[in-house]
């Protein structure tokens, strides 16, 4: 626990680091009002899907197919919105899709046992498909603006764009289910130990199922997101969003082996995954660099642990 | 037996921060002689084990091989001086062969540097040969019984020449026909002029083997010497620095009701037709060898496992397969046999151990009372003794006495009515085993109705009212307190029943 304390203080130093170097690299643009706006909007979706994969993980699986639901949920959007039904219905609909998406991967881990990593390596492949074979490579625009400015507009005399709102709202729900309640401590347990949990009259099976169905409502939610704020509603919409949310979920201090981390690490890494994702577009930087740079964080996040674990051992033995 | 020490340590001290684990600890190992190493846990036995095995560096004090002083810098300098450990429960490559796991990483080579693997199978053969015992050198160490695992691990020992064998509680996995043939093995290896140290917590399986002791309580030197003038009682003394009245306190006590009803259980290939009762007050063991079923036959009435045919009843009312939540719900705690895997989860701390199976008595909509989440723990943690520091503390920083504590704190904080109890003692040292026992007996006195399986005999006939022993997944006997005794409770686990 106290290793994990001082994780997070290390996140938020430098995530003040990001900031100031920002800040003087960039002259003052890069904590402006107009560009943290944008920030917002850049990591409203990671965040978004970060809350549930955080639990996802700290049980102990993984979902990789998060990026995939949202690019279903996205092409659904657009195809339903073509044959005539109203937003209003679309929505409900979609998430409905989302959570069944997540059941079906929670599912095949829980009833037939498979290792949720290959399960949704799988369904990673298979809902951006089931996206493709719906809306094809055309994309669905002519969506009202009442719904488009969500996306485009922050809160009413503020800097704080809809989305971050949203994720603030589930963020604090996803806090408390984590680390105030009783379905929390149990979470915690799977991850740690899965057999003792069993042991102890855990429901593993259940409780892994509600996380999957979970993590596909919530990438459904930010499918909404993702289509009215580029008011585009597109089958390839957030290819390869996952690994950016796996790597702020890491990077934030959850183990990758489950059992371990906090909700308040996971916002941190976000923040600074985004910052750092900003910042290098403030400075015109490519694609293939962003990508690169999320891969590495990728990495350091998972090595970063066993790497101040081993320091710590060679530490103890010199003493 | 005579002779200098092939191995000995002088004054030997190793803290952890500020817990002094040994202090001034000395122990000399003889060729030729089994040596048992005592104390209860937490005495220090596990660091004198590791600094021997060359883990762990002693801060001050002298570990001696043949006299001269040496400087392990880790397993393999103690290995290469010829001590090897052989642990509780050996790791070794499933997939590879007996053989390949002896000469793990040194086999022997022929032509072309292939490995020869006739030439291996042949001296892992000779090493069994000489430990006496017949054991396949070419097939795959996977599904080797634990008793065979550590035989495989002592013929590697063997293979590096070890002169010293330091045996970590080999027994406690072992059913009664295995530790007869470890104990040929100690007796051979003796006869080679090895040195063998005995860790164990089994007193008859130490004078049954051992020619002289060390004793160490809270990381000190007590006593070591000859274990022909000394009895069971003089060694608990010594262990303890106190004495105790009676190992197994089981009072008599008026049975109940019957809470606990197993009718014709069946669980296919694993057990058969499992039916028996357990009443209010009464403490009924399930005895057999290890193998026998009689874990399966709890984790089944649990619901850990789904059985295939029966039923079982908690007070009259039909449990749901499969499903400890249900079993729960009647009344039933279990205790299980693995502390470490399934009894606790050993990051996560004692207080959320403690709560771990109340979660939802301890939640108000769900969200958990953090204050009474504490309350639970301090006050099962004072009414059962345990040693800790910080109630935040993991589990795992616990000794194995205080963590089974903690597990049963865990289940009596539901107030069972139906407790099942899966080798409570095993591992933990005397001081604690009289605690458990102590409390299992009161819980009987209030009218727990107590399943306990156990693989120790003595345990077994001073604790339970009644004794059903299993052989190969069938119930074959039962016996009264009255007439259970350590001979007729071997000879049916054994399968020799008189019908």
């Amino acid at each position: 626990m106290r290793n994990l304390l001082r994780w997070e203080t290390a996140l938020v130093f430098l995530l003040i680091v990001v900031a100031l170097t920002g800040q003087v690299s960039t002259d003052g643009s890069f904590l402006s009002g107009g560009n943290l706006f944008y920030l917002g909007l850049d990591i409203g979706e990671i965040a978004l899907i970060a809350l549930p994969l955080t639990l996802v993980i700290v049980a102990g699986e993984i979902d990789l197919s998060v990026a995939s639901v949202l690019g279903l949920s996205s092409a659904l959007i657009g195809w339903l919105w073509n044959a005539g039904w109203s937003l209003e219905t679309i929505l409900p609909t979609v998430i409905v899709v989302g959570a069944l998406c997540g059941a079906v991967n929670g599912l095949l881990v829980t009833r037939l046992g498979l290792p949720s990593l290959a399960v949704t390596i799988g369904t990673l492949a298979l809902y951006r498909g089931l996206a493709l074979v719906v809306l094809g490579d055309t994309a669905v625009a002519d969506f009202p603006s009442s719904y488009t400015e969500f996306g485009t507009t922050p809160l009413p005399g503020t800097n704080i764009p809809y989305p971050i709102l949203l994720a603030a709202v589930l963020a604090v729900l996803f806090g408390i289910a984590l680390h105030a309640s009783s379905f929390g401590r149990s979470v915690y347990a799977i991850g740690a130990n899965e057999e003792g949990a069993r042991f102890s009259g855990i429901r593993v099976k259940r409780i892994k199922l509600i996380l999957f169905v979970l993590a596909g409502a919530v990438a459904a939610i930010a499918g909404i997101v993702y289509t009215f704020r580029f008011s585009s509603a597109r089958a390839d919409n957030g290819v390869g969003l996952e690994l950016a949310v796996v790597a702020a979920v890491l990077l934030g201090g959850v183990s990758i082996f489950g059992g371990k981390g906090s909700l308040f690490g996971v916002l941190a890494g976000v923040l600074l995954l985004g910052g750092l994702r900003n910042l290098l577009i403030l400075q015109d930087t490519s694609t293939e660099v962003l990508t690169i740079v999320t891969g590495l964080l990728l990495l350091v996040s998972v090595l970063a642990p066993s790497i101040t674990r081993r320091v710590g051992t060679l530490r103890k033995a010199h003493t | 037996m005579d002779g200098p020490p092939v191995v000995a340590l002088d004054e030997v001290s190793k803290s952890f921060g500020a817990v002094r684990a040994l202090s001034g600890v000395s122990l000399r190992l003889l060729p030729g002689e089994a040596h048992a190493l005592l104390g209860e846990n937490g005495a220090g036995k596990s660091t004198l084990i590791k600094t021997l095995a060359g883990v762990h560096r002693p801060d001050a004090g002298q570990v001696l091989v043949d006299g001269s002083a040496q400087r392990f810098s880790g397993p393999a300098d103690a290995l290469a001086a010829g001590i090897a450990i052989i642990y509780q429960e050996p790791t070794l490559f499933g997939d590879l062969t007996v053989a390949e796991n002896v000469f793990m990483g040194r086999q022997p080579l022929g032509f072309g540097r292939r490995i020869d693997v006739a030439e291996m199978n042949s001296r892992t053969s000779e090493l069994f040969a000489r430990l006496g015992v017949k054991l396949d050198p070419a097939r795959p160490a996977r599904g080797l019984s634990i008793a065979d695992q550590q035989l495989v691990e002592i013929a590697k020992a063997l293979s590096f020449d070890a002169r010293v064998i330091v045996m970590d509680e080999p027994t406690a996995a072992l059913s009664a026909h295995e530790v007869q043939r470890l104990f040929g093995v100690v007796k051979a290896l003796r006869d080679q002029n090895a040195a063998v140290l005995f860790v164990s917590h089994r007193l008859d399986e130490v004078f049954a083997l051992c020619q002289r002791a060390t004793v160490l309580r809270d990381g000190e030197f007590v006593w070591s010497g000859e274990l022909s003038g000394e009895t069971p009682d003089s060694l608990v003394r010594r262990m303890v620095g106190r004495e105790l009245s009676q190992l197994f306190p089981k009072e008599d006590t008026t049975a109940g009701d019957v809470l606990l009803s197993v009718r014709r259980l069946t669980r296919e290939g694993v057990f058969t037709d499992v039916s028996f009762d357990v009443r209010a007050g009464e403490i009924v063991a399930l005895s057999g060898l290890v193998g026998a079923g009689r874990s399966e036959v709890a984790r089944a009435v649990f619901g850990i496992d789904r059985p295939d045919g029966g039923s079982v009843h908690v007070r009259g009312k039909k449990l749901k397969y499969g499903s400890p939540t249900a079993a729960m719900a009647a009344g039933i705690g279990f205790v299980p046999e693995d502390r470490r895997q399934q009894g606790l989860v050993m990051d996560a701390s004692i207080e959320r151990n403690t709560a771990l199976a109340s979660l939802g008595r301890l939640s108000t909509f769900g969200l958990l009372r953090r204050s009474s989440e504490r309350a639970l723990a301090q006050d099962w943690a004072v009414k059962l003794r345990l040693k800790f520091a910080k109630l935040s503390d993991p589990v795992g920083v616990l000794s194995g006495g205080n963590q089974q504590k903690v597990v049963l704190a865990k289940w009596l904080a539901r107030k069972p009515s139906v407790l099942i109890v899966d080798e409570p003692t095993r591992g933990i040292d005397v001081g604690t085993k009289a605690e458990v026992h102590r409390l299992l007996s009161e819980l009987a006195g209030q009218g727990v109705a107590v399943l306990m399986i156990s693989s120790e005999l003595p345990e077994v006939l001073g604790m339970a009212d009644r004794v059903l022993v299993m052989h190969e997944g069938r119930l074959v006997e039962e016996l009264s307190r009255a007439d259970a005794t350590e001979e007729r409770v071997a000879m049916a686990a054994a399968g020799q029943v008189a019908r």
